[in-house]
């Protein structure tokens, strides 16, 4: 039978002649290994490898406590139930937007209720809860005289985290369902099916491992979540959160170390399936795109019903986030209503530092931004575009990174570099530096710029590349000359992804953050715990104001500068 | 056009050359091209063509150094290029896709590759202008490439390729994407240009009559393996195998028995009758043989060498399609210019010949 021969030697020597190329491919493997690979490695070495060798002795104390043991069951019931409301949620909104002729309002709320999770930070929603529905919530004493409603713990987590995710499954299934040729429907209905039966029989079938991919996303951004458990969850402890304790209050590292491979186990198993099982069981069913338009349901029964339950829930959404700019220019949450006062907008700065905050905040996510952005587009131009080695390692380790909780991230930091490599006190000067947290919001964000690199390099003929490759541009050339700008609006909004999840990041930044370092969202938290909400309200608005501008000033860019209308028409 | 002429052309020598790949549902290697020794002249047209999945398109991408080859050596113009990445090796692709840069217009599309050899930008403004006008695009320099049809992005992407003159010009078949009309007048184009520069060109094509129009020389391949090469002629008149017979145009085979052997050739006993072939070969009398017959090679009338029965007649205007049987066998007549003939009509008894000269013995 035939046998590889000379090609895979030809292939590495072509390789070698191309410096640039090869340059890249290793120091992007070695960043990979070192702030991706290696604190996860650490996190394991650390909890099997102590003093007495190797052995299962930290995992047995982590299991041996009862609150390491509720902490796992907490997070995988609040997972569980998140990841299924929210879907359900998410299908319903994505159904009304595809199916149903609904009135322009209405879709400007749709478009809105999408858009507010992505420019907040995460801990917006569980702060308005607790203004909202809390001891002296707004709605629960003043408006219905209710004085002893408890929103912390697990329903708080559930009913902010579901608000926070939902839309991320609307938008996922809305993709799915414009997908869904309508002949095969009206096929369906034509024979006599009923609209129930058609959407029993007919689109419900096809979306169905669609609808276990949203699940998963959502269950596993909820059990990763540091942020909402930590505001909300009270005494309620999930496994990010008890992470968390066991090395700020009880200094336990080795057992955090342990704790934090058991919660990357379960997100990585989750994730693992998700990608590699349902991902490509969606592709299957839905390949194709629509042949054509939709017939929009018209009939009133249905539209009206759906539109109005759609829009009071987007409307509460809403509310949610509106709450809080609202929260901060009351002069007493809770007491004091009037007259409104910027006292805690002037307050942030003159008492607080809060300057300070923001231009830490701004800057060190303004450095990331355009490294990360930049570093997402070359490892998706290489994945997609190129055949070498190492692809499969660079391809394989930025994708699962997505599937790394913040918290355990931070731990493996603490963990990896706090000693130096390996305890051995190499390269420990860069623990506590600006840059290790300029490093921790390029990781933390590289995922979701690699992949939405890739899905838009998919777009673009391989030819145009290699043609330019094969007319003489070396490797570098091509992709400054031919890749970058016909992906510009893909690296623009990447850049600004990255900033605003950046300067919204909390979960690894709070464990890895030292004192000469003040972080907007570290800020918020501690305001938050503390109970002053007012300051806490003040420093999210300005923070949700930052982000906004951040995304409005994209896509007026892209508007300007873009790829231009003629260019898109032909593809 | 003098001045036109490039600078020297390259031939390209391909040593054993294969390529191995991995299919992707049971795992196994197989070879996609298999053994694949040719030699290109300097100057010549040579296409490479077959069915799709027969590794024209692999060969040819050997060719450009987007794939390297599992065993062999390449050649161009006698230098070995097998480790050679494509950004150094002389030669220049025209694509399928057309591959244009939508983000750059017409002359910087075209001038991309004199930009890149660092070329003084006076001479890069000549050199462009000199290639548009002969693939007669001149004054759509600053057009982007989507405001330009099919037929003009496809001048483009030979403009672009021509500019740098390579010593080797690759076509991935280039003219798939356009319709019918066009991609006549456009192999007619290719051609002229070609010729006009003296250039060497490498063509991937799976339609035979393009391969015919075009080339000097046509290299027909089968599952990685080169089925026959040729002139045009000696692979439509003179194919080598059943194959290669019926993929190259319409064909009838007669199967029979050779009966002797005269000088210009053999006598064939078929079912229905014997014949006389001309060949060179001598063949083994009583040895099974194949007479390959082209349809407008067989005549139809009253009188001639077989018996047969018409089972389909047609008019196609320049010409009258018939289907008739003879003894068993199903062969295919076209009849050109029947104004003036007789028509047969289905069911009616009628004969065939044909000149020995045009028919072919395998």
């Amino acid at each position: 039978m035939a046998k590889k021969g000379q090609s895979a030697e030809l292939d590495r020597k072509k390789l070698m002649a191309d410096p640039i190329m090869m340059t890249t491919i290793v120091l992007l493997v070695t960043f990979l290994t070192l702030f991706i690979l290696y604190p996860l490695a650490i996190l394991l070495i650390d909890s099997l490898y102590g003093t007495n060798g190797f052995s299962l002795d930290t995992f047995q104390r982590i299991f041996g406590m009862w609150t390491f043991r509720r902490a796992i069951a907490n997070t995988l019931k609040v997972g569980l139930v998140v990841g299924l409301l929210s879907t359900l949620i998410g299908l319903l909104f994505a159904y009304v937007e595809v199916y149903v002729r609904m009135r322009r309002g209405v879709g400007a709320l749709f478009k809105l209720v999408s858009m507010l999770p992505v420019v907040s930070p995460p801990f917006v929603l569980s702060l308005s809860m607790i203004m909202l529905f809390g001891r002296s919530g707004l709605i629960t004493r003043f408006l219905l005289g209710i004085y002893d409603n408890d929103v912390y713990g697990y329903w708080g987590i559930v009913v902010v985290q579901t608000l926070t995710f939902f839309p991320v499954c609307y938008m996922m299934l809305k993709g799915l369902l414009k997908n869904i040729d309508p002949s095969l429907e009206e096929a369906s209905r034509d024979m006599g099916a009923s609209r129930m039966k058609v959407f029993t029989s007919v689109t419900l079938p096809l979306l169905l491992p669609g609808l276990g991919n949203a699940f998963l996303v959502t269950f596993i951004e909820s059990i990763a979540d540091f942020a909402n458990p930590m505001i909300i969850g009270g005494s309620y402890d999930t496994l990010a959160t008890t992470i968390y304790l066991q090395i700020t209050g009880a200094m336990d590292k080795e057992g955090a170390a342990a704790m934090a491979v058991v919660l990357l186990c379960i997100t990585l198993a989750m994730f693992v399936f998700q990608k590699y099982y349902l991902e490509r069981k969606t592709a299957a069913t839905l390949t194709g795109k629509a042949s054509r338009g939709r017939m929009l349901i018209e009939d009133r029964s249905v539209t009206i019903p759906l539109t109005v339950l759609c829009a009071l829930m987007a409307l509460f959404v809403i509310m949610m986030y509106i709450c809080v700019p609202i929260g901060a220019l009351f002069p007493t949450w809770g007491y004091k209503f009037t007259p409104l006062t910027f006292k805690w907008f002037q307050q942030v700065f003159t008492r607080y530092r809060g300057l300070q905050a923001f231009r830490d905040s701004f800057v060190l996510s303004l450095i990331a931004a355009p490294i990360t952005a930049l570093l997402s587009m070359i490892i998706s131009y290489l994945v997609v575009k190129r055949k070498f080695k190492a692809k499969g390692f660079i391809e394989a380790v930025s994708i699962l990174a997505m599937a790394v909780p913040g918290t355990v991230l931070g731990v493996g930091y603490i963990r990896g570099f706090a000693n130096g490599l390996f305890h051995t006190g190499l390269l420990s000067g860069l623990y506590g530096t600006g840059l290790i947290l300029v490093i921790v919001f390029v990781v933390r964000s590289l995922p979701t710029g690699t992949r939405s690199g890739i899905s838009a390099l998919r777009q673009i003929d391989k030819n145009i590349e290699e043609s330019a490759y094969d007319m003489g541009a070396n490797s570098l050339k091509v992709f400054t000359s031919v890749t970058l700008p016909l992906i510009k609006d893909s690296f623009l909004s990447g850049l600004v992804t990255a900033f605003v999840r950046s300067i919204t990041a909390i979960s690894a930044i709070i464990l890895l953050v030292t004192p000469s370092y003040l972080l907007i969202t570290v800020q918020i938290n501690e305001f938050a715990e503390k109970g002053s909400f007012s300051i806490a309200c003040a420093f999210a608005t300005i923070l949700i104001l930052i982000t906004y501008g951040a995304v409005l000033l994209m896509n007026l860019f892209i508007r300007f500068f873009g790829t231009s209308k003629q260019q898109k028409e032909e593809n | 056009m003098s001045e036109l002429k490039m600078k020297q052309p390259k031939g390209v020598r391909l040593d054993h050359i294969s390529k191995i790949y991995q299919d992707p549902k049971t795992k196994k290697d197989f070879y996609a091209v298999n053994n694949v020794d040719l030699t290109i002249e300097p100057g010549s047209f040579v296409t490479l063509l077959g069915p799709s999945g027969c590794g024209k398109t692999t060969t040819l991408r050997m060719i450009a150094g987007f794939e390297s080859p599992d065993e062999g050596e390449i050649y161009l113009g006698g230098e070995p290029i097998n480790a050679l990445t494509p950004n150094k090796r002389d030669t220049a692709m025209v694509f399928q896709s057309y591959a244009l840069f939508p983000h750059y217009n017409v002359f910087d599309n075209v001038a991309y590759g004199l930009k890149l050899r660092k070329v003084p930008k006076d001479e890069i403004k000549q050199r462009v202008e000199r290639i548009l006008k002969l693939v007669e695009l001149s004054g759509m320099e600053q057009r982007m490439t989507n405001q330009l049809s099919g037929g003009q992005q496809q001048r483009v992407a030979l403009a672009r390729a021509l500019v740098v003159e390579p010593g080797v010009l690759l076509f991935d078949e280039p003219l798939s994407n356009l319709d019918a009309k066009l991609r006549v007048q456009m192999r007619t184009e290719i051609r002229r240009i070609q010729q006009t520069l003296g250039i060497t060109a490498v063509y991937v094509t799976h339609d035979q009559s393009e391969a015919m129009a075009i080339s000097d020389n046509v290299i027909l391949m089968k599952s990685g393996v080169i089925a026959q090469m040729g002139s045009p002629m000696e692979i439509y008149y003179r194919p080598n195998s059943e194959f290669v017979a019926d993929f190259i145009g319409e064909c009838n085979f007669l199967h029979g028995k050779v009966a002797g052997n005269e000088s210009t050739g053999a006598i064939v006993d078929l079912p229905a009758g014997k014949v006389a072939v001309r060949t060179e070969q001598r063949r083994k009398v009583g040895e099974a043989c194949e007479i390959v017959l082209r349809p407008e090679a067989v005549q139809i009338g009253d009188e001639g060498l077989l018996p047969c029965r018409v089972e389909l007649s047609c008019f196609m205007g320049s010409y009258q399609n018939y289907h008739v049987r003879v003894g068993d066998e199903l062969v295919k007549i076209t009849d050109n210019c029947p104004v003036n003939k007789k028509i047969f009509s289905v069911g009616d008894e009628a004969r065939i010949s044909f000149d020995p000269a045009c028919a072919h013995l395998l």
